[in-house]
């Protein structure tokens, strides 16, 4: 009597287990062939008109029909869910070292960054500022972020890809300036002390910017600041371009273990390569994004106005160093705070 | 032993089958994934440990956690006793509809009440532009964490008081009148020994729901190291860093202050029993 | 006026000021947020909101947020039931801890609820790959979304019904069996009825928890969209998308969920009143 209860509960609890399983396996046995990728937030638009190109692209060439799923976040956060099983067929983070850390749990090669041109960066980007119509503050320079009675909206370092290519290219900048550590550190220093919100991304920083009203500046990718303007009102804000800023390289890549598990080396291949193609490049410039391809780039010359552009290498080494340096507990960021 | 003393009390079966299954889903699903913290937290040693949770960043975090959460549960104390009261002894058009209302912050997603709260508040929003002319900042101070967790404690509050005040008869408050007791008298001889323990059932669950809340405060919050960062976000940005050890020892630290809140809770219900009999 | 045993002695004026308070106390921290999300939800209008809510990602989260209550609350249930006959029929050593130990999930907080999952079976950890190689997903899957709302809606049923069950005692039960009734039948003939109306409160808050809970999913989520996105999330994506109306609807069908799970439980309490009366 017992035991026969005992096994109708695991029965009925199995039941329920599996039909759980089964919904999940159902979902991906209808779709055709798919593919995931896992990127970070402000690309949720390029990749929505990349896709489509893809598909269709795809579709020409092969005759397979082809479901691309999207999964966006903080890059970080984005990284840690495909070390910790998210099985993505191809990553497209904010930096190379959240891509670093995927290699570095086995799941794609160390020397993943030299297989596609360009640093496998088929775009690039740089970080600007938006401040409010008329520019009250006359903000034109990093230096007017450190002065008093300005207000920054920049996201947390610790928990955004985007925050750390702000801090970067502020630090980059006063280092270049002055050629001194201290110095960029003090610069540095009354920045963040100007900060009010540390939101935990960079699309939190832009609705605390926009929707709460926050901040006289903030600072932000270039593309996100042109999706500001056209979002929320050309007439409320404008962009300032810095005269020096860095050049931002989000990287992308192939998870090798994964596309092996799925059969999708193939695919996630001619995706990626896809990126990199002048219809993809077009769609790049008209997402705000610094494409790669020169004839996309004088195309839409008037969307990239010239900026002196410093890489990561130039003034931090590598992402690995400023990483470490910078923004791991006990870094430079935490001793800004440091009473 | 177990079942020795209990042969002595009841005849009814089951025990074997109900208490087995009772400590099996409840290993499966809450003790061995807990267990995780702590085997995660093992192979790091004993002072990378503490240096993980005693860092002064961390420390700030958890004395804005704490404190936060303790001020909220006091300003829940007082509204949950009032909503309480209002709703168990008058009779009044729309009573059920306020009634119902209270599992509101059960339902709805907490990072919908955050967007809420941080929209409501912010010096362009419908009630923080008053505070942003007297210059009162709510948004991204201490005081927009207490709001958000004021929302979400509340429930608990009233939903442990309301039946402990619907048992109570108000005959023996009336009879404290006809013997001559002031109004004020009655409530704090009489009603508020009554509703104490249950009180502070409600407070304490919704301090220890609140020490932990991430989804509705991080809006609101404004995460500036060292003044408005919360402890969960801690975990979190350790997390971002691929540092899971850090995580899961400060993770830990939090895991075992809730359940010292806990049994702390669990020996004043002990005695709300004893008072009640 | 309905319920005449309910005199309340207070003065007129004292009622009209806590009842002001109470309102006050609503207006800011319920009206307040509730208006915005209608306002927000219904400001370009009834056919821009019905398009959001049509959105074939949306409809995807409602199903996987339904199936997951679908899944949870039986679960819980036949739990919440068993928990409460060991702990309130029985006396046993260890029963405090026993109690402490099933509101503990009511105190993690919802970030250390979705991690320890990840620490769990995460692809990092051995159980995780062994599963893995077995062809089973649980993080960033369905399973792993239905188990981090088992463990946050975990208390709710049987800290509903313990309270119930030591208030009626087991004095019914044990009679049942002097007369010679076996423990299945004592069971669904006497202690089921008695506890329905706790039973059916709890599955009801375990349900509206269960469809609301954000924090403890999206850390085992993994955000693909028409897959393993709830409701709560695919709010929270159309809101970093800027798509505030859409973001706005999505969130007002959960309030109208909740809406309607709190009238389900007026017309439960009502029954329940009516009951006991009719006991009495």
């Amino acid at each position: 009597m017992k035991f026969h209860t005992i096994k109708k509960i695991t029965f009925i609890t199995s039941l329920l287990i599996s039909t759980g399983l089964q919904s999940a396996d159902a979902l991906a046995a209808t779709a055709p062939a798919t593919l995931l990728n896992v990127s970070y937030d402000p690309t949720r638009e390029l990749y929505q008109s990349e896709n489509a190109a893809f598909t269709q692209y795809w579709h020409k060439q092969t005759g397979q029909s082809v479901v691309i799923n999207q999964s966006h976040g903080g890059s970080g956060k984005q990284a840690r869910a495909v070390i910790d099983g998210l099985e993505a067929d191809v990553v497209t983070l904010a930096l190379a070292y959240d891509i670093d850390a995927i290699a570095d749990s086995g799941l794609l090669s160390q020397d993943w960054q030299k297989k596609l041109a360009f640093n496998s960066t088929p775009y690039t980007s740089t970080i600007v500022f938006v401040v409010r119509k008329g520019n009250p503050k006359q903000i034109r320079n990093w230096d007017d972020l450190a002065k008093q009675g300005v207000s920054v909206i920049t996201p947390n370092p610790k928990t955004s890809g985007g925050a750390r290519w702000n801090y970067l290219a502020a630090w980059g900048y006063k280092q270049k300036q002055t050629g001194s550590t201290e110095q960029a550190k003090n610069f540095i220093k009354s920045l963040y002390r100007n900060v009010p919100v540390l939101d935990t991304g960079a699309r939190g920083s832009t609705l605390t910017f926009t929707q709460r009203g926050l901040g006289d500046v903030l600072i932000a990718w270039e593309n996100e600041a042109h999706l500001i303007l056209k979002e929320f009102g050309a007439d409320k804000y404008e962009i300032v371009l810095p005269p020096v800023s860095i050049l931002a390289e989000p990287p992308v890549a192939v998870v090798d273990k994964n596309v092996a598990k799925h059969g999708t080396r193939k695919l996630a291949d001619a995706y990626l390569n896809f990126l990199y193609t002048p219809e993809a490049q077009e769609i790049i410039a008209k997402n705000y994004y610094r494409p790669r391809s020169a004839a996309a780039l004088k195309k839409y010359a008037a969307n990239f106005p010239n900026i002196k552009l410093f890489t990561i290498n130039e003034v931090f080494g590598n992402w690995r160093s400023a990483q470490k340096t910078h923004f791991n507990d006990g870094g430079v960021f935490d001793q800004i705070y440091v009473p | 032993m177990a079942s020795l003393t209990r042969k002595k009390r009841t005849i009814l079966p089951g025990f074997g089958l109900s208490m087995g299954y009772t400590v099996f889903y409840l290993s499966a699903i809450v003790i061995v994934p807990l267990s995780m913290v702590f085997l995660n937290t093992l192979h790091m040693g004993v002072q990378p440990f503490i240096n993980a949770v005693t860092s002064p960043r961390v420390l700030a975090s958890y004395k804005l956690s704490f404190s936060a959460a303790f001020f909220a549960a006091i300003f829940d104390a007082f509204a949950g006793f009032l909503v309480s009261w209002v709703l168990v002894r008058y009779r009044f058009p729309g009573r059920k509809l306020l009634d119902s209302l209270v599992d509101l912050p059960f339902a709805l997603p907490t990072a919908v009440a955050g967007i809420c709260f941080a929209t409501l508040y912010s010096p362009v929003g419908w009630l923080g532009q008053f505070a942003d002319k007297w210059h009162i900042g709510i948004i991204n101070t201490p005081t927009g964490i207490v709001i958000a967790l004021i929302f979400i404690g509340f429930p608990f509050v009233v939903r442990t008081l309301q039946p402990v005040l619907e048992e109570l008869e108000p005959e023996i408050e009336e009879s404290a009148y006809c013997l001559g007791a002031t109004r004020l008298q009655t409530f704090r001889k009489i009603l508020l020994p009554h509703l104490f323990p249950a009180l502070l059932t409600g407070a304490t669950l919704a301090f220890a729901r609140s020490i932990g809340e991430y989804g509705s405060v991080i809006f609101i919050a404004g995460n500036l190291p060292m003044k408005t960062e919360i402890a969960p976000l801690m975990i979190m940005s350790k997390l971002d860093q691929f540092d899971y050890a850090g995580a899961s020892a400060v993770a830990l630290v939090l895991l075992l202050l809730s359940f010292a809140m806990l049994l702390v809770l669990n020996g004043v219900q002990d005695w709300q029993q004893k008072a009640n009999h | 006026m309905i319920d005449n045993r309910r005199k309340n002695s207070d003065p007129a004026a004292v009622q009209v000021l806590l009842t002001i308070l109470v309102l006050l106390f609503y207006f800011s921290f319920i009206f307040l947020p509730l208006a915005l999300v209608f306002s927000q939800a219904f400001q370009k209008g009834w056919e821009i909101y019905l398009e959001a809510v049509r959105d074939p990602f949306t409809i995807e989260a409602v199903k996987l947020t339904l199936l997951t209550a679908a899944i949870v609350v039986p679960l819980n249930a036949v739990f919440g039931v068993t928990a409460a006959w060991a702990i309130t029929k029985f006396n046993f050593r260890g029963k405090s801890t026993l109690k402490t130990l099933l509101d503990l999930p009511f105190a993690v907080s919802p970030v250390i609820a979705g991690l320890i999952f990840v620490l769990l079976a995460g692809s990092r950890t051995p159980l995780g790959s062994w599963l893995g190689e077995q062809g089973i997903k649980i993080i960033f899957s369905t399973p792993g979304i239905v188990i981090a709302t088992l463990f946050v809606t975990f208390p709710f049923v049987a800290r509903e019904l313990i309270p119930l069950m030591e208030s009626q005692g087991c004095e019914e039960e044990e009679a049942a069996i002097t007369l010679g009734a076996r423990g299945w039948h004592v069971f669904w003939k006497i202690t089921l009825p008695n506890i329905r109306w706790g039973l059916l409160y709890g599955m009801i808050l375990c349900t509206a928890r269960s469809i609301g809970e954000f924090g403890a999913v999206s850390v085992v989520s993994g955000h693909i969209r028409g897959q393993t996105n709830t409701i709560p999330l695919q709010v929270e994506i159309l809101y970093s998308e800027y798509n505030f109306t859409a973001s706005f609807a999505v969130a007002s069908l959960l309030v109208f969920l909740s809406l309607i799970i709190v009238l389900i439980k007026g017309l439960i309490e009502k029954k329940f009143r009516k009951n006991s009366i009719q006991l009495q």
